[in-house]
């Protein structure tokens, strides 16, 4: 299997960590080597964050490369845009339908434009916080939506059982049940 | 053994369970804070004594204690901690350690997370004489800690596991061991005099000195043997074009841009910085015509090298910060354009040009086409932040052209727009000595504040206050300052992941304890003009700044009020839950 790399973007608060901990879980459990680089402090508090996570038969880099990823996914719309630097010709973005606007932001029309010309073909947008919000009174999980998303679409070599095993195994109890009803539940929509 | 997915932090933790660490102490700070935390939720359970100290400083010295009296010893901090903790790190190499002592430091290149400078923190090798071991990935975050353990109850010496924000925080699957019975955590300390061996006075410090010269040596050799110091294409030694000496993370990177370029090079991957091992350096340049010391910051290993190659006479040229940058982290693509140039390889002529060819231009070109600059998005404080309040009120309360000092905290956010509100900002605790100094420069009539041309305020965090504040208080109160001092007492450490601190009556263990009111503090510093509030009483604050600014003496306003975040959230749960 040729080195599978993501990654996610998105703002500080936006769980970012949890979905890095599953996911480097679940490639565990299918008998990958795996790395992820994730970042924690000033940062977090609102602002851009990026994490990476490799995995495949031999990792050595943590990190992504310029134009190396095969999956990005953007928690927030700008954000997703902000990391087309790591998408070559191949790469599937796949964009939480959610703007987090401030002060200087490009207004998200322009956004849109730009991530529908980097991406052409390969832009899956998705009502990930509109719908767990809806669903399940919670915004935080539409990561979890989103990864459930990848699953299915196929976008991401993961299978969706290795994913439930990593969430059960990653989260504490009390937070189970709701992340995996998260991430069912963009199979049923 | 057994295989797990785990953070460099966590493997950093089991790995000094496994060589029976049993006193645990450290200052938070980023990306070294989940070691203290870890060991504060496992403590109990293992059998292990944790803490949060006041500082880096108290941390070291607790840990020195700790030591003399038998119990081996683990301290965690932040680059700029060993900054603060320096003052007694030197005479702790001059001492030694009686029970083994592993200080973990952990730089930020990049400055993801961090304000103040861009340090690396390996240079302290070169002042205090102390091993500085390196490790690359996390199962070498785990293996490098038991033998930093190891090193140090060999050789009586403290360690120091120096790790990067891209060792601290990545994830990898790390292969460990039990906990053998034997290494079980010991509360059963003993401290037995040896005045002889604990004093550093003249005139035994300078023998001191020599002793530990003597020990430097006897490390080297056993550096020399070490597997942490290991060839890789040893055969191509001598008929390659090129040679690589690398360590910590950037061996990872080195690793993957050969992988890309096709490339089989021969490869030093130094696992110890400091001491170098000379004999193993040499074996691997002699006979090579370039090597290219990769290596993240200051060229330190660069400059050993090239003394090593000067004194055995060598041709050997050697390559490093001239075709790689000293500033911000390194990663795949920065090794892969600085061999191209080295070899002067062409990126059309190599086999796989394609992909390097998309590699190097690729996102420039998108980013071209885009024609776009996609705006920064600043931190900002949370919504309902403590901070807000005050902030927004000592605005529209101080005139116009009032300096406001900066410290580290969540509250730096204020240096960004739309608040505006930092004139300056330097490291823990010295917004008051720098507010200080200002006022001193500005007003000639000193004492008198209606005489100073500008007002000065200074703005710091509870837990900065605690750190490193109250030495900057005493001397403003002591040298007649007039001063104002804001503390935005937001009940915690926010900024690095909500952790205790002494004004919570709670200790990093979660026990009761007196919680210390900064009120007091202030008042037995001297101060006069004292007012604790709530920031959200923002009428009473403004008036309480305008009054306090007409003030002859310093002055000093609690703004007291719990951090929001904090306040949303519950408790930290079992796991490692990471602030996010
Ligand atoms: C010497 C040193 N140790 C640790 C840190 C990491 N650090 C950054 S901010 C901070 C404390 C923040 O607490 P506080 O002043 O209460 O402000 P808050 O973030 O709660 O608003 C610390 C410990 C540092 N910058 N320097
Ligand atoms: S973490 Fe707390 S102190 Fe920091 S910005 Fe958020 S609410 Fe304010």
């Amino acid at each position: 299997m040729k080195n599978f790399n993501i990654i996610i973007a998105g703002v500080g608060g936006q769980g970012l960590i949890t979905l890095v901990k599953i996911i480097t879980e679940a490639a565990f459990i299918e008998g990958c080597d795996v790395k992820s680089s994730e970042l924690h402090g000033l940062s977090q508090r609102g602002g851009s964050v990026i994490v990476h996570i490799r995995f495949g038969k031999k990792i050595y880099s943590p990190l992504v490369k310029t134009g190396g990823a095969d999956l990005i996914i953007g928690l927030e719309e700008l954000e997703g845009l902000r990391a087309h630097v790591f998408a070559g010709p191949q790469t599937k973005f796949l964009v939480n339908k959610y703007f987090s606007p401030f002060i200087g932001t490009l207004p998200e029309e322009k956004i849109m434009e730009n991530l529908n010309k980097i991406a052409k073909n390969n832009l899956y947008l998705v009502e990930a916080s509109k719908i767990c919000k809806e669903k399940l009174q919670n915004e935080v999980v539409s990561s979890l939506y989103l990864l459930g998303f990848c699953v299915n679409e196929k976008l991401i070599p993961l299978s969706g059982g290795s994913i439930f095993e990593a969430i059960k195994k990653t989260m504490p109890e009390k937070f189970v049940d709701l992340n995996i009803k998260a991430f069912e539940l963009s199979k049923n929509i | 053994m057994a295989k797990k997915v785990l953070l460099g932090n966590e493997a950093i933790v089991r790995g000094a369970l496994e060589a029976g660490v049993s006193f645990v102490t450290g200052y938070p700070g980023c990306p070294s804070a989940e070691i203290g935390e870890e060991f504060l939720r496992i403590a109990k359970k293992e059998g292990i004594y944790a803490e949060w100290a006041t500082n880096e400083k108290v941390a070291l010295e607790s840990a020195i204690g700790a030591s003399f009296s038998g119990l081996k010893s683990l301290i965690n901090m932040k680059s700029f901690g060993i900054n603060v903790c320096s003052d007694s790190l030197l005479p702790l190499a001059y001492t030694g350690v009686k029970a083994p002592m592993v200080i973990v430091v952990a730089d930020d290149p990049s400055c993801h997370s961090s304000a103040q400078s861009e340090q690396d923190s390996r240079g302290y090798a070169f002042l205090s004489h102390i091993p500085v071991l390196e490790p690359a990935d996390v199962q070498e975050c785990y293996e490098f800690t038991k033998l930093g353990f190891e090193i140090s109850e060999k050789f009586n010496i403290p360690v120091i596991l120096r790790t990067t924000t891209r060792v601290n925080h990545q994830r990898a699957i790390v292969e460990f061991n039990e906990i053998a019975s034997s290494q079980a955590p010991r509360n059963d300390g003993n401290f037995v005099k040896n005045p002889h061996q604990f004093c550093t006075m003249p005139p035994r410090v300078l023998e001191m000195k020599k002793e530990l010269l003597e020990k430097m040596e006897k490390i080297k050799q056993f550096a020399e043997k070490s597997k942490i110091n290991k060839i890789e294409n040893s055969l191509k030694i001598g008929n390659s074009k090129l040679g690589i000496i690398t360590s910590g993370v950037s061996y990872l990177y080195v690793k993957e841009a050969l992988g890309e370029l096709g490339l089989n090079l021969p490869i030093l991957k130094l696992g110890f910085f400091y001491p170098l091992p000379d004999k193993t350096v040499l074996k691997f340049i002699k006979g090579q015509k370039k090597v290219l010391v990769v290596e993240e910051l200051n060229g330190y290993i660069e400059n050993g090298i090239k003394i090593i190659a000067k004194d055995a006479n060598l041709k050997t040229e050697i390559l490093g910060k001239n075709v790689l940058p000293e500033i911000g982290e390194l990663n795949t693509e920065k090794i892969i354009l600085a061999l191209l140039k080295v070899l002067k390889l062409k990126i059309g002529k190599l086999e796989n040009s394609l992909k390097i060819e998309s590699l190097c231009c690729n996102s420039a070109e998108l980013s071209e086409n885009l024609k776009l600059e996609i705006p920064r998005r600043f931190p900002k404080l949370c919504e309902g932040c403590p901070h807000l309040y005050t902030l927004a009120a000592i605005k529209r309360a101080a005139p116009e052209n009032t300096v406001f000092g900066g410290d580290i905290g969540c509250y730096m956010i204020a240096g960004y727009p739309p608040h505006n509100m930092q004139d300056y900002v330097f490291s823990m605790g010295s917004s008051m000595g720098i507010s200080h100094g200002i006022v001193k420069a500005t007003s000639p009539a000193f004492a008198k504040a209606s005489a100073g041309k500008q007002k000065v305020i200074s703005l710091i965090g509870d837990a900065t206050f605690f750190h490193a504040g109250i030495q900057g208080l005493i001397n403003m109160v002591y040298n007649k300052s007039n001063s104002l001092v804001v503390i935005l007492d937001n009940r915690i450490t926010a900024m690095t992941g909500h952790q205790p601190n002494p004004g919570m009556g709670k200790n990093g263990m979660g026990e009761t304890v007196e919680e210390l009111k900064i009120e007091d503090i202030v008042r037995a510093c001297g101060v006069k003009h004292i007012k604790v509030l709530d920031p959200i009483n923002v009428k009473e604050l403004e008036e309480t700044v305008k009054d306090f600014l007409t003030k002859d003496e310093v002055s000093v306003i609690i703004s007291k009020r719990i951090c929001a975040l904090l306040e949303r959230r519950q408790p930290k749960s079992e796991s490692l839950q990471v602030v996010e």
